[in-house]
């Protein structure tokens, strides 16, 4: 329900970051992977920010290298959307400081976990960044 | 221990993959690291264990399997320092899923963490059930969770409720429990616990009807009381989003004001003043404001009735309409949708920007305009939008086109005012995308164009025009083939020119070629082929002095490689050559097809219903008897066997056409006696099962009179055929079988008008109570002469009728004469539900055609 699965993925085309909030076979995640992204980093500036595949909705942002998908049930507020993308990447620049790729690359399982705190079971648990990010850096500290 | 494994850190092997220049090198990489680390696995390694799981994760993220790491996230979650818990439940939540039986083991430390003093551990826990539990863990689980939501800390609470979430979808009867508490968190002053407690509270509403009337009466003025205090807050620094305050908060609320107001009065009124500040207040200069308005104009569309709100809405509508931002234009088409049903005639207005949404170079937009487009047709202005939509099809890109196609005939199909609009439309679709064109499409094209007598010149000239410019697109090719056959007269002739038309001529030879050259066509497929076949001998018989040369070409594809072909090419010939006495009966014009009902079963094709009414009908055409397998020609082959009924609707028109290509077919060949049969299934369906969908075609095949001319004129070319049959090899028609010794049956007098009376008389063979011989004797009653009499009969599906061939087709007045015709009656039901029939009988008196009908329900209760 809500959203599906949250991708973030770079130009050619790599996974950096997957969590999916919905059953598939690794087969059927690789093909929707391959399928969704080459229909995204085929659109150009210009259009629209969603694209419509099988029976739900992407929503995409471009942010320098990376590619932010999120794929949302037809009956989701597209906008909101996109708001989240942007609350999501601003808490992982605070948290990373000017956060980048390879950022999230070495340290993948930093990235979940603040997804987790962001995202369950496809529904947005907490959109402020400070009760986001206090309970990590308190982790943080203990491990 | 094996040094490279453990020693290597995450990034150490990230790194290494990403040197990595292919796909095999990558893979290599990863095989060892695989291997590696199952050796860890194996010898049970403690300290390296995070490591691994970090690894696998990525590595499991690349797409690769990692089953055997799915034991080691047991471990780490069982094991009791914090990090090691915690990666253990990522990889918990990554590398399983709700399917797999491992989770079961999980649910005993699940439940332990629980009930942990250290709240993030709690957390843990309650993350990693939200994601992935199964319904057993969910109803094992349940109550600690419900204790949870009233926990003191606010992070863990709105954990809680959203864990909840998953459980109420997974089990949806403990519902019940959650309702009360929930009520509690939505007065909570937390926006994170107020944010999923909403949550939780529209899921419980859609799972369970009593927890939707509860909220209903007892929560609404909270939550319209929430979302003022939100709309009025003053600056809140943590939530501050482009100067709102959360707006996901804002949207939330709105998507659960939505839920509860929907189909409830009150509670709309309740929203109404809010809605309306929402709606006003909303800056719509930056993209969380847009969102609000999208949610609220979603809202307001959904609840009860209110003029003055709809009317803000659609304002709203039209400004997102006009905005430059393409993804606004989106959401603004999305709106639309919505508002279609509730104010058709306000989304009409902006009609004309629509349009231009649906040629606009981006395209999701031009994909959701076209499907609003589609919803905006009506009878008024369906010629307008067509035209609009055809322009744009010849520049439309090639992957739009199919969807495009697909709407545009169904738009001409359901709302086309007249034919010849119609025919004109498709023709213009078929010239511009026929490969596009699906083949019900042209089939039903072709199924009104018969109907249409009186275009049919026009039709077939226009078709010749059209092929005259372009002869790629195949649909094109096919009906403008097959309407020269049968047409080709009138083309020749210029027969029923319209005032609209630019005269034209055209010479036989002419026609001859265009048929040529779609058989020559390198890009011609079978079915285009053997379609322009079956045209060049109707031609052959409607154009004699081409005969020759027609013949020549047909002779051509004699060595086929194509069975199809090479049948078709040997029967034609053989046809051309030596039965031209019979040739003109054979392809002379087809008779109408019958369009609701060919309508009927291309929208609902329902084999069954299909296969019996063939299976009953099939043996009625008089004096058909069915034929011993032929030798060549199964001319009229009336056989039940596998074409026919097992086609749905769309084939029958493929049989028509001849271009039924199942293996194990010979029906191809017999075009125009199959038409006749087809059609009186048509007319005979009345006898089957009122309750399937031949009785809506019934009425109108009933009330168009005008097409029984034709059907009843082909029927008697199908009653000369029973002398046919001698022509052709070894074909005798069996004679009826003598009734004889069977149990007495009294004799019924079946039906009787002013004009007409039939007796059936009956008897049984010993050994077969369920088959009842019936000879039925026609009397006319009136002083007239009766000639062209023809009789039909239809029985409903548990009962199977063979008609034999009537002694005669003239009733001499008076009573002077009788005719008599037997029937066979095999009961399935026998004993169970007694014999009923219908009947039909025609027939001609002073030149005027009469039409009987009637149902004869008094048979004897034990046939």
């Amino acid at each position: 329900m809500g959203i599906r699965f949250i991708l973030m993925v770079n130009k050619q085309g790599q996974t950096r970051l997957a969590q999916y909030y919905e059953w598939l076979t690794l087969e059927e995640r690789r093909a929707l992977e391959g399928d969704i992204v080459r229909k995204c980093l085929a659109r150009n500036e210009q259009q629209c920010s969603f694209v419509e595949h099988s029976n739900y909705k992407i929503v995409y942002r471009r942010y320098a290298s990376l590619f932010f998908l999120v794929g949302v049930d037809n009956d989701e507020n597209e906008l909101a959307i996109l708001e989240f993308i942007h609350l999501l990447v601003e808490t992982m620049d605070r948290h990373f400081g000017n956060v980048c790729e390879l950022d999230i690359m070495f340290h993948l399982e930093k990235a979940h976990f603040m997804l987790e705190e962001m995202v369950m079971n496809g529904c947005i648990v907490e959109t402020s960044k400070s009760n986001i990010l206090s309970p990590i850096q308190l982790m943080e500290k203990t491990s | 221990m094996n040094p490279f494994s453990s020693g290597t850190r995450l990034r150490d092997m990230i790194r290494a993959i990403r040197a990595c220049k292919t796909a095999a090198e990558e893979r290599a990489v990863v095989r060892k690291e695989c291997a590696a680390i199952r050796a860890a696995i194996n010898e049970n390694d403690q300290d390296y264990r995070h490591r691994n799981l970090a690894k696998l994760m990525f590595i499991h993220m690349l797409g690769y399997p990692t089953h055997f790491g799915q034991m080691e996230c047991l471990k780490l979650i069982a094991s009791p320092g914090f990090p090691e818990k915690r990666i253990g439940y990522l990889g918990l939540m990554l590398l399983l899923d709700e399917r797999q039986e491992v989770l079961m083991l999980v649910t005993n430390s699940v439940k332990q963490d629980l009930n942990h003093t250290n709240q993030y551990i709690v957390g843990l826990a309650l993350c990693a059930l939200g994601n992935i539990c199964s319904a057993e863990m969910a109803r094992d689980l349940a109550p600690e969770v419900e204790r949870l939501l009233q926990f003191r800390d606010p992070n863990i609470r709105k954990k809680a409720a959203l864990c909840s979430i998953r459980i109420i979808k997974k089990v949806p009867d403990l519902a019940e429990n959650f309702i009360n508490p929930v009520a509690a968190l939505l007065k909570e002053k937390h926006h994170g616990v107020l944010i999923t407690g909403i949550q939780l509270c529209t899921d419980l509403c859609k799972v369970s009807p009593e927890a939707l009337e509860y909220f209903r009466k007892k929560c609404t003025d909270g939550l319209v009381r929430t979302l003022r205090d939100l709309v009025n807050s003053p600056y809140a620094p943590e939530y501050d989003i482009a100067g709102i305050t959360d707006p996901f908060l804002h949207i939330r609320l709105l998507k659960l004001l939505r839920v509860l107001g929907q189909g409830d009065a009150d509670a709309s009124d309740a929203m109404n003043d809010i809605l309306a500040q929402v709606a006003t207040k909303t800056e719509s200069n930056k993209n969380a404001g847009n969102a609000i308005l999208y949610e609220c104009v979603e809202t307001i569309m959904s609840i009860e009735d209110n003029g003055g709100l709809r009317v803000l809405a659609i304002n709203i509508l039209g400004r997102f309409l006009s905005n430059r931002d393409n993804n606004i234009r989106y959401v603004a088409l999305n709106m639309l949708m919505r508002a279609i049903t509730v104010d058709a005639q306000a989304v009409q207005r902006h009609r004309s920007t629509i349009l231009e949404c649906v040629k606009d170079s981006d395209a999701s937009i031009r994909k959701r305009a076209l499907e609003l487009v589609y919803l905006l047709v009506n009878e008024s202005n369906v010629k307008p939008l067509t035209k609009e939509l055809v322009d744009y099809l010849e520049v439309s890109d090639q992957d739009f086109k199919g969807d495009l196609t697909a709407k545009i005939c169904s738009i001409i199909e359901k709302f086309s005012p007249e034919k010849i609009w119609y025919i004109d439309q498709m023709l213009k679709v078929l010239t511009e995308a026929g490969n596009f064109v699906k083949d019900e499409v042209w089939h039903a094209l072709v199924v009104v164009i018969s109907n249409a007598s009186d275009l049919h010149g026009y039709t077939v000239r226009a078709l010749f025009r059209a092929l005259q410019t372009t002869a790629e697109q195949e649909s094109l090719v096919r009906v403008a083939v097959w309407c020269i056959g049968e047409y080709g007269d009138l083309l020749v002739n210029n027969a029923g020119m319209l005032n609209v038309e630019d005269p034209i001529t055209v010479t036989e030879s002419d026609a001859v070629d265009v048929v040529e050259s779609a058989i020559k066509r390198h890009a011609s497929d079978l079915t285009t082929k053997s379609m322009a076949l079956i045209a060049l001998l109707k031609l052959s018989s409607r154009f004699p002095s081409c005969s020759g040369r027609i013949k020549d070409i047909v002779v051509q594809h004699k060595g086929s490689l194509v069975l199809e072909l090479q049948q078709r090419s040997l029967e034609f010939n053989s046809i051309i050559e030596k039965h031209q006495n019979i040739r003109s009966a054979l392809v002379e014009r087809m008779p109408v097809l019958d369009e609701a009902s060919f309508g009927g079963r291309r929208a609902s094709s329902l084999p069954n219903t299909v296969s019996t009414s063939n299976g009953t009908a099939v043996k009625l055409p008089n004096g058909v008897a069915k034929p011993s397998a032929a030798p060549l020609v199964d001319l009229l082959d009336l056989s039940d066997d596998v074409p026919a009924p097992s086609s749905s609707g769309g084939d029958f028109l493929q049989d028509l056409l001849g271009v039924d290509l199942a293996p194990a077919t010979q029906s191809g060949t017999s075009q125009a006696p199959k038409a006749g049969t087809d059609v009186l299934l048509d007319l005979l369906s009345i006898g089957s099962n009122p309750a399937q969908d031949n009785s809506v075609s019934t009425p109108d095949i009933l009330s168009s009179a005008q097409d029984h001319k034709p059907a009843i004129a082909s029927l008697d070319v199908l009653a000369a055929p029973s002398n046919m049959m001698d022509l052709l090899d070894g074909f005798t028609p069996a004679p009826p079988k003598p009734a004889n010794n069977g149990p007495a049956y009294p004799s019924i007098v079946a039906f009787e008008s002013s004009s007409l009376r039939l007796t059936f008389n009956f008897s049984k063979q010993p050994g077969n109570p369920q088959t009842t011989t019936i000879s039925g004797t026609f009397t006319n009653l009136s002083s007239n002469v009766f000639t062209d009499f023809v009789f039909q009969a239809a029985v409903p599906k548990f009962l199977q009728l063979h008609l034999d061939p009537a002694s005669g087709n003239s009733l001499p007045a008076s009573g002077n004469g009788t005719i008599t015709q037997s029937l066979k009656v095999t009961n399935s039901q026998h004993g169970k539900k007694p014999l009923v029939m219908r009947l039909r009988i025609a027939y001609k008196v002073d030149g005027k055609d009469v039409l009987e009908e009637g149902q004869i329900n008094n048979f004897p209760r034990d046939l």
